[in-house]
């Protein structure tokens, strides 16, 4: 059904009207102008989609835009701050922890959320939460380097 | 006539005509053979034109741009090329441009290195412009691992022919020798007195155009300050951020967004198709034109609307079916085509001996089939293109392995020339050779036309499971005999539908046979990271291992005693080492070990597996991988490949395998159609070998092959069940642990 909706999305308040079963992916990459997020399956099962709705990890291609009216949403667009990357981004730049990087913003989104929940998460741990996210190019072992990087980032940060 | 044309020599599109035909895309075989053939595309004498500060165009001889194409398909001598040109602006930046394209591989990071290596500019001050047809000079596309043999050298040599060019002018200008000057760091220095002056003073905005001397001095690796060392990917900020635009990012004003009514199987003919009420939906354009039909909207929610107001009638014709895959392959096998035999590998011949009379001499025949389904690339960003058409041009962003072969591809459907179409590749959520075809391009172009506004189009998950194409299936048979000393003395091998890479075995067998037979494949195959390699060396490495077993030989001790190959030999003995070859497994486990070479570089690996057969579970707990390409370009971008390679291999190891019946791929979606993830990698150790004195070869496929028959051989050595098909897990390992 087409109607008003306000997203709040990195902080900015945002009113829409559209069709509120639209997938939130497509509102944020074709309305917002969003493209850090990515289509890769349409079903939820390679991540590579991933927002954080209220600070949790959400596959944003199966998720309908109408049901996160009103909640916080961010994407990798909003993890700078004062030009600043994330210690996740920052982690994944040092780790390189890509090839050819199209699955590396909905990593990056993932681990923002498993860091939020379990800031100190063992391999095993990283391994179990990611799960749900493809990497192609195979550079999984990287990434684990890198989340467990910016864990130690974000320790040092926020002491 | 003007200079550059003078330089260029003939004109292109006879040198193109010559070339035709080669750029077949469904023949695998084809594309073995191909190599990388660079060559001048047409006129680029608008952007020269354009630009500002000093060009310098570079023709590369033939004879030092790279050895002479392989196969049949090849005759007479290349033509002029051109094979990459550099622009240097009055800041002194450096723009380097080759149509080869980045899908993950790091080609961008890794001739932005060959750029500063050789004209000794830093690399922040280097930007390379890749895959864009119109700007870039012609290559045939990006894959065979060519890049760093070919590519690498080449923009080397004309990013060393501008040194020497701006070392000439400064000696000019200075009135000194050449001899008191140098070159470092963006500037020439005056090693006398210390003089120095930027590149850009000296340029002075000339246009400055050479064909590179035979003899142009290049850095010699053990001195290399910027090749062979970790350099950091060039663009990674951009992706970190989400910044970098894939096509599936690229926004146009006034764009409208495609989707394109597919047939319910692959082989299915449209009889007759109701578009009236998807044509009556606001802003949707609705194009028929013989099978293809497709719409364009205001937004991918109201294309995909009118798609479903689409009611079509489809004509069922008799359609494939995985039923007798194997069976089928073999029965419609052109047996004997002498085309295909003899050539594989490279530099040793297919033929020698007497294969019969050695099985007849030999102390153990051992004759076994391997089988290798047909898997998909799976790309995470599906095909995609946009489309814009302005006075009769056409302009298509897209993610391809072959711009300008997607260009002459669109200039063949359109009626153009192919100089009325410009391709421009984004850097593309990978490839692994499975984006040689432009059917995206084609069908947003088309979209576009007809819309008279630009087109993005965006393949689904599922399209690009069901239309793309696959890596073929294939059934290997191999013959060998030993003595019992553990000498091979016979070896027949018959590749069926899969492919010829890898073909030949490296090891030493004075009477050997190795034939490829083409069949009627069932599906639409292609290439894909490795080729055959992957299934060939699977099936001899598997074969070999079962050798070892009847002849009661460590699997690592049988191949050295057949192995002279100082190459292959090294990179074994490195696995064997880092793995601890020869310690006892543990309960439960089991070691593998493969081994194998192609495209120039060399692998060997070792696993280890936990097999539980009573719970049908097999863990890949260790992999250990030694590689050797040469002379290493970037120690960690190799180690970047190596290791994804390995795990993406572990998907064709273990579980992939397209299924299809009655002519729909039935696993066409990634919760169905299972590849590596998180929780199946191992823990894995690459060893590099750095041959300085090596010239480079390419490293993106070749880690890719050894992973699934060391897999294999450890499953073996931990169960006793011996799996002969690609994905070991499949229904022969189904077959095996049931009851």
């Amino acid at each position: 059904m087409r109607r008003q909706l306000e997203l709040v999305v990195n902080g900015e308040a945002r009113r829409l009207e559209l069709e509120d079963q639209r997938s939130l992916l497509s509102v944020l990459r074709d309305d917002l102008g969003l493209y850090g997020a990515k289509y890769g399956c349409g079903e939820g099962h390679c991540g590579a989609c991933t927002v954080l709705v209220d600070g949790v990890p959400r596959r944003s291609c199966t998720t309908q835009v109408g049901t996160v009216a009103g909640k916080e949403i961010t994407t990798v667009e909003g993890l700078e701050h004062d030009g600043k990357l994330h210690p996740v981004q920052q982690a994944f730049l040092e780790e390189e922890a890509f090839q050819c990087g199209y699955c590396t913003c909905g990593m990056i989104m993932g681990a923002c959320g498993l860091l939020r929940r379990n800031p100190r998460p063992t391999a095993a741990q990283i391994r179990t939460f990611l799960d749900g996210h493809l990497c192609r190019c195979g550079t999984y072992q990287r990434i684990v380097a890198a989340v467990q990087r910016a864990s130690r980032l974000l320790q040092g940060a926020q002491p | 006539m003007t200079d550059r044309e003078r330089d260029l020599g003939q004109a292109p599109e006879v040198e193109a005509a010559q070339w035709g035909g080669v750029w077949e895309v469904e023949r695998y075989e084809l594309w073995e053979a191909a190599g990388d053939a660079v060559f001048s595309g047409w006129s680029r004498r608008e952007f020269l034109q354009a630009a500002g500060g000093v060009v310098v165009c570079l023709l590369v001889r033939p004879a030092v741009a790279q050895p002479p194409p392989r196969g049949r398909f090849f005759s007479g001598s290349a033509p002029r090329q051109i094979g990459a040109w550099l622009h240097l602006d009055e800041k002194g930046n450096v723009t380097a441009y080759s149509g080869k394209v980045e899908v993950g591989q790091n080609v961008r990071t890794m001739l932005v290195q060959a750029v500063a290596e050789e004209l000794r500019v830093p690399v922040e001050r280097i930007t390379m412009v890749l895959g864009d047809t119109q700007q870039c000079p012609f290559d045939a596309g990006t894959f065979g691992s060519r890049s760093a043999p070919s590519m690498v050298p080449q923009m080397r040599r004309a990013a060393a022919a501008l040194r020497e060019v701006l070392l000439d002018l400064a000696a000019e200008r200075w009135q000194v020798s050449r001899d008191a000057l140098a070159a470092e760091q963006g500037e020439i220095l005056h090693k006398g007195d210390g003089r120095r002056i930027p590149y850009q003073e000296l340029a002075g905005g000339q246009r400055i155009m050479r064909i590179i001397p035979d003899d142009v001095p290049l850095q010699p690796p053990d001195r290399w300050q910027v090749q062979g060392t970790a350099v950091k990917k060039v663009n990674a900020l951009q992706i970190v951020t989400g910044k970098h635009r894939y096509t599936s990012d690229v926004q146009l004003p006034g764009m409208l967004y495609g989707k394109v009514l597919r047939p319910p199987a692959l082989r299915a003919r449209l009889r007759s198709v109701e578009i009236r009420h998807a044509e009556s939906r606001e802003g949707v354009v609705v194009v028929r034109d013989g099978d293809f039909v497709g719409v364009a909207a205001p937004t991918a929610w109201d294309a995909e609307q009118a798609l479903a107001a689409i009611e079509a009638d489809w004509e069922v014709a008799p359609e494939p079916d995985d039923h007798n895959l194997y069976e089928d392959l073999k029965r419609s096998a052109v047996s004997g085509d002498a085309r295909f035999s003899g050539r594989a590998g490279f530099g040793r011949s297919g033929a020698a001996g007497d294969v019969e009379r050695s099985l007849r001499e030999a102390d153990i025949v051992l004759e076994q089939a391997y089988r290798v389904a047909y898997i998909a690339h799976a790309p995470l960003e599906p095909r995609a293109a946009v489309a814009q058409w302005e006075d009769g041009r056409l302009t298509v962003w897209t993610g391809t392995q072959r711009p300008f072969g997607v260009r002459d591809e669109l200039a063949r459907q359109f009626g153009l020339s192919p100089d009325q179409v410009r391709v421009i590749v984004p850097d593309t959520g990978s490839g692994y050779g499975g984006k040689h075809t432009g059917e995206a391009a084609i069908e947003a172009a088309r979209l576009a036309r007809a819309a008279g506004r630009p087109v993005k189009l965006v393949w689904t998950r599922e399209e690009e499971f069901q239309w793309a194409y696959f890596r073929p299936a294939g059934l290997i048979e191999i013959r060998s005999g030993v003595r019992r000393d553990g000498r091979l003395i016979a070896w027949e091998c018959h590749n069926y539908n899969s492919g010829q890479s890898a073909l030949a075995t490296p090891y030493d067998v004075p009477n050997r046979r190795v034939e490829f037979h083409r069949s009627d494949a069932p599906l639409r195959q292609g290439s894909y990271r490795a080729l055959a390699a992957t299934a060939n060396t699977f099936a001899r490495e598997t074969h070999m291992d079962e050798l070892a077993v009847k002849l009661q030989l460590d699997p690592v001790e049988f191949r050295l005693k057949n192995l002279t190959d100082p190459r292959l030999t090294a990179v074994l003995k490195a696995a064997v080492e880092a793995f601890g070859w020869g310690k006892p497994a543990q309960n439960g486990r089991g070691f593998g070990v493969a081994c194998g070479t192609e495209k120039g570089s060399y692998v060997a690996t070792c696993a280890e597996v936990e097999v539980d057969p009573e719970e049908k579970r097999v863990r890949v707990v260790r992999a250990v991988t030694a590689f050797e390409c040469g002379a290493i370009l970037n120690p960690d971008q190799l180690r970047n490949q190596v290791e994804g390679a390995l795990v993406m291999g572990l998907g064709g190891a273990l579980w992939e395998e397209i299924r299809f019946q009655q002519g729909k791929i039935t696993n066409a979606r990634f919760s169905a159609y299972r590849v590596p993830r998180f929780r199946d990698i191992p823990s894995i150790e690459v060893v590099l070998l750095d041959r300085k004195d090596l010239p480079s070869a390419g490293a993106g496929e070749t880690p890719i092959i050894a992973i699934a028959p060391a897999v294999g051989n450890a499953i073996y050595a931990a169960c006793g069940i011996r799996l002969r098909s690609m994905p070991l897990l499949g229904d022969e390992w189904k077959a095996a642990t049931s009851g």
